[in-house]
């Protein structure tokens, strides 16, 4: 059996647990230090992908071109990885100048049945001779049979791989063993899973995709990443190695990095939050938790409120600007109409 | 009263919505309605209306050119680049419902009356119709250094043109905002959301302005919105403008009239009533 790639995101994902405030030396000292842990790719970015620093989901200090030079610089043997989601990059704003500046490898990212909006880009890619995977963002919203019959669009665009990502961390064990298998068994590319950890799942369900024949798992070091936090690759690797996989990735290379890159950078650490709870159970994104809170506190409303509210409205990843409409609405009763009033009264 | 002839090119939700709005116009009326595909239900549909109808796609207009005298291109970004050359050739007044920006775009709250001078003119995006309008409004009152629009439309409201196009329909998004609505920077996000029952079509602006006159915007906002709302009925601000984390942000919800698809595609009718603005003065002012 060939080995687990570990596509690492610490300086994508983390991008949202510090407001997409990464600094050159972070990414610099970083790719150093990983460049020969044997990560199959170190993936750099605003945690949203290319073109994605807005006042919607939060600007970035760096721009992506900052950001992959400065990587590229730094990274010898590893392969330099992007993402992005069509709607919020192009090909002629992002995709072409993320070539030039020497990325190596592109995930292309969407809601979990929305895969025929890859298409252009998956295949401008290949056209490119570069390296894609099709990413299927908030895999719980939708059954193992959709997932496949979208990731197979992926495929047939050309997709060299397709992850299911967790992005509200709402998957329970059963669920990703279903859709990793139904992936695996139809699939001819290679299927990886991105869980998150809001409901303390993150490495239980990175094994069991493995388990289910899953070939790569996108996770980062110390969890850094949004809301609850990704699955941490560092323990993951402990228990693969405790099961006796032969592993690429050198373990003590990433507990070094882990201790002393990643912990000054992140400012909180990531025991699982009320915030991270909560919007684990209501199947939000995690990374919507920065504009809930200053929603929060600009509204006066209470933030678990706005996530059960973005829940119910079954809001999807980039839909940020929901999160003002819904505090706003919070902020004040409902008028109500004199029948409906009076209705009330009665029960 | 005489009408003008209006061939339509693309038989997939916008064409066919757009089919239902020329059929009600005082100054129009749909000479061809033109696809390709036999399983259209498109023209399955338009068949039974009465309309007349072909297989044979721009084909069939370069060999009865008499069939109409004015164009709206539904198709994609790509097919429209090749049908582009073959109308102007014919002579057709085209209207481009695709993102594929060969003509100058118009939005006719702002620049009808350029449109008017052109041959092929480009109606930018739904997002764009529904975003460029106020844009354009706010920069005329005060000094914006950015603007960022996110368009929210229901997965089911986005056809395979739709899909296809989704780089093209981003960035033709984003460079309207800057050639309309009078800014230097700007950014376009576009969320697909296959919500079930579908959610309405949402749009929100984000501006950035240097202490901003937040009286003279609302006022200027609002007129736009009234203008907008004579060729765009069910279009409606739902939030603001309101100043919040030092931006100014206003939400806005377009409903459709359930011509085609049921209201909450308020993304086809915002971009089908834009072209058939156009259309209407064309066809009363230079062929009526």
């Amino acid at each position: 059996m060939s080995r687990i790639r570990f596509f690492d995101a610490t300086l994508r994902d983390g991008s949202h647990a510090i407001k997409h405030q990464l600094t050159k030396k972070t990414i610099a000292d970083y790719c150093e230090a990983m460049d020969d842990a044997g990560m199959y790719t170190i993936i750099v970015g605003h945690g949203n992908g290319l073109g994605a620093s807005s006042l919607q989901v939060g600007l970035s200090k760096l721009t992506d071109e900052e950001m992959l030079t400065t990587a590229r610089k730094h990274l010898k043997h590893t392969r330099l990885g992007v993402y992005m989601i069509p709607g919020f990059g192009t090909i002629k704003d992002n995709l072409r100048p993320a070539i030039d500046a020497g990325a190596d490898l592109f995930k292309i990212g969407c809601h979990c049945t929305e895969a025929d909006t890859t298409r252009q880009h998956i295949e401008f890619i290949r056209n490119q001779n570069k390296e894609v995977y099709g990413i299927l963002m908030n895999c719980h919203m939708t059954s193992a049979e959709r997932l496949l019959e979208e990731a197979s669009k992926m495929q047939s665009y050309g997709a060299q791989g397709i992850i299911l990502m967790d992005s509200a961390g709402a998957s329970t064990p059963e669920m990703v063993k279903r859709m990793t298998a139904t992936l695996v068994d139809s699939l001819y590319v290679l299927v990886g899973f991105h869980p998150h950890n809001n409901l303390g799942l993150a490495v239980a369900n990175g094994y069991t995709a493995i388990q289910e024949g899953a070939g790569i798992v996108d996770g980062t070091l110390r969890g850094f990443g949004a809301g609850a936090g990704n699955v941490q690759l560092e323990a993951l690797s402990a228990l693969l190695i405790k099961e006796g996989y032969e592993l690429n990735q050198n373990l003590y290379a990433m507990l070094d990095a882990s201790e002393s890159i990643v912990r000054k950078t992140m400012k909180e650490d990531r025991a699982l939050t009320d915030l991270s709870i909560v919007s684990g159970m209501s199947g939000v994104f995690s990374s919507f938790k920065t504009q809930v809170l200053a929603a929060a506190e600009e509204f006066h409303v209470d933030p678990r409120d706005i996530f059960a509210e973005l829940g119910k409205r079954k809001v999807v990843g980039g839909q940020e600007d929901m999160v003002v409409a819904v505090a706003e609405q919070l902020s004040h009763p409902v008028k109500k109409d004199t029948e409906s009033y009076m209705l009330e009264s009665l029960t | 009263m005489k009408k003008v002839r209006a061939g339509i090119i693309g038989t997939g939700n916008i064409g066919s919505d757009l089919l239902m709005k020329v059929m009600r116009s005082e100054f129009l009326e749909c000479g061809i309605f033109a696809g390709h595909s036999p399983d259209s239900r498109g023209i399955a549909r338009a068949r039974e209306l009465g309309v007349p109808v072909t297989y044979d796609s721009i084909h069939y207009i370069e060999e009865n050119p008499d069939c109409c005298q004015i164009v709206f291109d539904a198709t994609s970004a790509k097919v429209h680049e090749k049908n582009a050359p073959i109308l102007k050739k014919l002579g057709k007044y085209t209207i481009d419902l695709t993102p594929a920006h060969i003509g100058p775009f118009c939005v006719p709250q702002v620049n009808l009356e350029e449109a008017m001078e052109q041959d092929n003119v480009n109606c930018v995006t739904c997002g764009g119709q529904a975003t460029v309008p106020l844009v354009h409004a706010m920069s005329r009152v005060a000094d914006i250094k950015y603007v960022e629009i996110v368009a929210t439309i229901a997965s089911r409201s986005a056809g395979t043109g739709t899909r296809n196009n989704i780089d093209e329909f981003t960035q033709t998004t984003k460079e309207a905002l800057t050639e309309l609505g009078g800014i230097d920077r700007a950014k376009a996000i576009i969320i697909l959301n296959p919500a079930e029952p579908p959610i309405t079509m949402h749009n929100t602006i984000y501006a950035l302005a240097d202490d901003p006159d937040m009286e003279e915007i609302c006022k200027a906002v609002g007129r736009a919105e009234k203008e907008l709302q004579k060729y765009v009925p069910n279009y409606k601000i739902v939030l603001g403008p309101v100043f919040e984390n030092g931006r100014v942000t206003i939400g806005i919800e377009v409903t459709g009239s359930g011509d085609f698809l049921p209201a909450y595609a308020g993304n086809l009718d915002i971009i089908t009533c834009a072209a058939v603005e156009i259309a209407e003065n064309y066809a009363r002012r230079k062929l009526l």
